[in-house]
């Protein structure tokens, strides 16, 4: 059993409220920050633990956070990215309704670490529930003083705001989420500028998401050194996986980094194996905009290494084999499972999510749908399958921000990796539309 | 100052000048296309994708390449920095991709639209697009908003620049339109069908690259490449208004009014209403002589000029490039050989 540095306390009674979560050595990041450390050291501190952004990007955090424009007399915001939305991943919601406090924590010595003086959690629309379970945990954090003018008597003081979206994923883009803050229609900015120069109202801005934030926590308890000790190579510390899908035991696990894929599918301490007994078909290992895998891959690199939850392993022969640990959003999917109406289905996410700003990404997204749509029906041709690899490429790379990407590369990994069945929806439309009916035959046409 | 190479062509520009004023600088068919970017509107630029170059070299000091193709209105110059336009085919193939995404759900209504002849978008597929489409998909369709007796909103043809955005936020005191809903659902819209209606509102038919927002006092009067563009100035009162006009004539009558524009479509000075909509006759207005027409456009139709390059913004050029320019058109080094 691996170590559990987020969510060690989480089935304990009562820990969303500040009494139990302090009980439960709360708040110690805090007042060891304030009262033992300079901001600059807390950098440092994150530095050497190695942390990347739990959001998806896996951009080293310490990086970023000493990336911040620092001009004099200028405020700086750290804000959190909470508006978890992607289909498969539902980490983030279940951390702030189980450990508020441990978020709040995090902010705090994150926006001491910074130099902020107000900072913002930005939450999905959505989550409205988990939005009065951290706003009255913030009441808690102001009224013990660890929010507000002068923490702990330190002469630095902190505002923290919740603030709800109204239910769009492209919030959850960073630039878009700051725009969307401002009050703004949440149209992705155009980069650079960069956030680090640029970001809430053209100031000085951080933005990490939920669970990076709550891992600092752990960081400046325990040291950098201690924290980067956990997983392998550049993937350091612990990860919150949301498993969903075809699996016996669905849910959120911490896992140490560097857990390999076969074991966390398969061994009763994560997911237990695939349920009824059913064969593997296809994972999509970190979120629905990551590219899909077929089981031979996910569990083996192209070179017959064991593919690891790491960055590095998972994304091991690029797109061409490999695949992301993205957000850590994992979907299993059995034998029984049809990948042209999975596909068409993540489609029309993307195709309802796309903000419309730019060309390739509003056009693309619709025209994907339409199509897949198609060949799901029965109604596509070969011409077709061709035809989604062709638009996917031409949206890749092109657009202002990811969703772009997010659209297109796990179309365009279903044909690479799924062709036959594609193939199979135009040459058997009767058989393939029939109600639960999924290809099983061998992958080869001629 | 920093110099840039642009497809081969070096070109000293100000710091902080974007790569595409830096190749509108050279002049010619080397500048990429824009549909969204307008030099005056601040923000704008960036949306459309048309004009996204290839940065084979970052700078001087960091020549490694761009990871991916780069917007050109918004990405700034830096010293040494290499570019390449024309010259590259994944350029040009995105750009292909682009025209076709552009034409999805544009309708090819130009028989019908005011906007033939002068219309961006089609010169964009004229230059960069494909004969076919290969969308056999349903294409959107909007109910029609009336949004005043002055500007004629067909939302069918909106590429959404935003352009229109931009000038009621900048040059308006009160935006009353803007865009609604998101993807391929957004459309610009008024809330609750309000008028556009202030001073300045009839800017917006100018800035539109398609034709998505008409003049409703031009509608269906005349094709354009059948009227003669003549500069014209009056003294108008409003404080914000230069005064000074294009109109469009056919015969004696003044068709439309419409402010003047650069080679790049763009306006260089707003026109109020009253000088757009209300002065029509020609004594009205102090002639100037006929407006220059751009080469793109069919109003032009027999009077076809090469593009020129600007021998000012380049120093030294060697003599076997200058042999190539001429031997190769659409370039022709302006005031040097001719």
């Amino acid at each position: 059993m691996g170590r559990k540095l987020l969510t060690e306390h989480i089935n304990v009674e009562g820990i969303n409220t500040f009494e139990v979560y302090r009980k439960h050595g709360g708040y110690r990041s805090v007042e060891k920050a304030l009262k033992t450390m300079t901001p600059d050291e807390v950098v440092e501190e994150v530095k050497k633990s190695g942390l990347r952004g739990r959001g998806g990007a896996g951009f080293p955090t310490g990086m970023k956070w000493s990336f911040l424009a620092k001009p004099e007399g200028v405020p700086r915001y750290l804000v959190c990215n909470a508006d978890e939305s992607e289909p498969g991943t539902f980490k983030d919601r279940q951390l702030m309704s189980k450990l508020p406090h441990l978020l709040i924590e995090g902010m705090i010595t994150g926006s001491y670490a910074l130099g902020a003086r107000t900072s913002y959690i930005y939450i999905r629309g959505e989550l409205l529930y988990v939005l009065r379970i951290l706003e009255k945990a913030i009441a808690e954090a102001y009224a013990a003083g660890f929010l507000g003018e002068n923490i702990l008597g330190s002469g630095y003081s902190l505002d923290l705001h919740v603030h709800p979206g109204a239910g769009a994923y492209i919030c959850g883009e960073e630039t878009a989420l700051l725009e969307s803050l401002e009050g703004k229609r949440g149209n992705p900015r155009n980069k650079p500028p960069f956030p680090a120069v640029q970001g809430l109202y053209a100031r000085p801005t951080v933005v990490n998401n939920v669970e990076t934030i709550a891992a600092v926590v752990p960081i400046i308890n325990e040291g950098g050194d201690e924290y980067a000790k956990l997983g392998v190579g550049k993937s350091t510390g612990t990860k919150l996986i949301s498993a969903c899908g075809h699996l016996n035991k669905p849910g959120i696990y911490e896992i140490e980094l560097g857990v390999p894929v076969e074991e966390f599918i398969y061994s009763d301490e994560y997911c237990g194996g695939i349920w009824k007994g059913r064969d593997l078909k296809a994972v999509v290992a970190g979120g629905s905009s990551v590219p899909i895998l077929p089981k031979e891959l996910i569990l083996k690199t192209a070179a017959g290494e064991n593919r690891l939850m790491t960055y590095e392993s998972l994304s091991d022969g690029g797109f061409v084999t490999g695949t992301m640990l993205g957000s850590g959003g994992f979907i299993a999917m059995d034998e029984t499972t049809c990948i042209v109406k999975n596909t068409w289905n993540f489609s029309r996410f993307y195709h309802h999510e796309s903000c419309g700003q730019c060309s390739p990404c509003r056009e693309g997204t619709g025209w994907l749908e339409k199509v897949l749509h198609r060949l799901e029906h029965g109604h596509g041709s070969m011409h077709d399958i061709d035809l989604l690899v062709s638009v996917a490429k031409q949206i890749e790379g092109n657009t202002i921000c990811p969703l772009g990407e997010a659209a297109a590369w796990p179309v365009a990994a279903a044909v690479r990796h799924f062709r036959h069945e594609f193939e199979w929806h135009v040459t058997n439309p009767k058989e393939a539309t029939a109600p639960g009916a999924a290809y099983r035959g061998a992958a080869v046409l001629a | 100052m920093a110099k840039i190479t642009f497809d081969g062509i070096e070109v000293e520009v100000p710091d902080g000048t974007t790569i595409l004023n830096a190749a509108r600088q050279i002049g010619g068919g080397v500048v990429p296309p824009a549909m969204c970017y307008y030099t005056p509107l601040k923000g704008s630029g960036g949306k459309c994708r048309a004009c996204l170059v290839k940065v084979s070299a970052g700078s001087a000091k960091d020549p490694r390449p761009m990871p991916k193709l780069v917007a050109s209105c918004i990405t700034t110059v830096q010293d040494g920095m290499v570019v390449e336009n024309t010259i590259n085919q994944q350029v040009l193939d995105v750009r292909k991709g682009i025209v076709e995404m552009l034409l999805i759900n544009h309708p090819l209504d130009c028989p019908v639209c005011d906007q033939a002849g002068e219309c961006d978008l089609q010169d964009f597929a004229f230059e960069h697009g494909v004969g076919t489409t290969r969308y056999e998909e349903e294409r959107r369709t909007f109910e029609k908003i009336d949004i005043g007796p002055l500007i004629q909103l067909h939302m069918t043809r909106c590429i959404l620049c935003y352009r229109c955005v931009y000038t009621a936020n900048q040059i308006t005191d009160n935006r009353v339109h803007g865009v609604l809903g998101r993807g391929d659902a957004s459309e610009i819209g008024t809330y609750i069908e309000n008028i556009i209606d202030n001073d300045f509102s009839g800017n917006v038919i100018d800035v539109c690259p398609v034709g998505a927002l008409t003049d409703k006092t031009f509608r269906f009067k005349q094709r354009v490449w059948f009227t003669k563009p003549v500069n014209a100035h009056r003294d108008c009162t409003h404080e914000k208004c230069g005064g000074r006009v294009t109109l469009w004539y056919k015969g004696k009558d003044v068709l439309r009014v419409t402010a003047r524009k650069d080679e790049y479509g763009e306006v260089k000075e707003w026109i109020c209403n009253e000088c757009r909509f209300d002065k029509k006759e020609t004594a009205d207005w102090v002639l100037e002589g006929p407006a220059h027409i751009n080469r793109a456009s069919v109003i032009a139709q027999n009077h076809y000029e090469l593009p020129v390059v600007n021998p000012q913004v380049i120093q030294d050029l060697p003599e076997s490039t200058t042999r190539e320019l001429e031997r190769n058109p659409p370039l022709r080094l302006g005031g040097l050989n001719n």
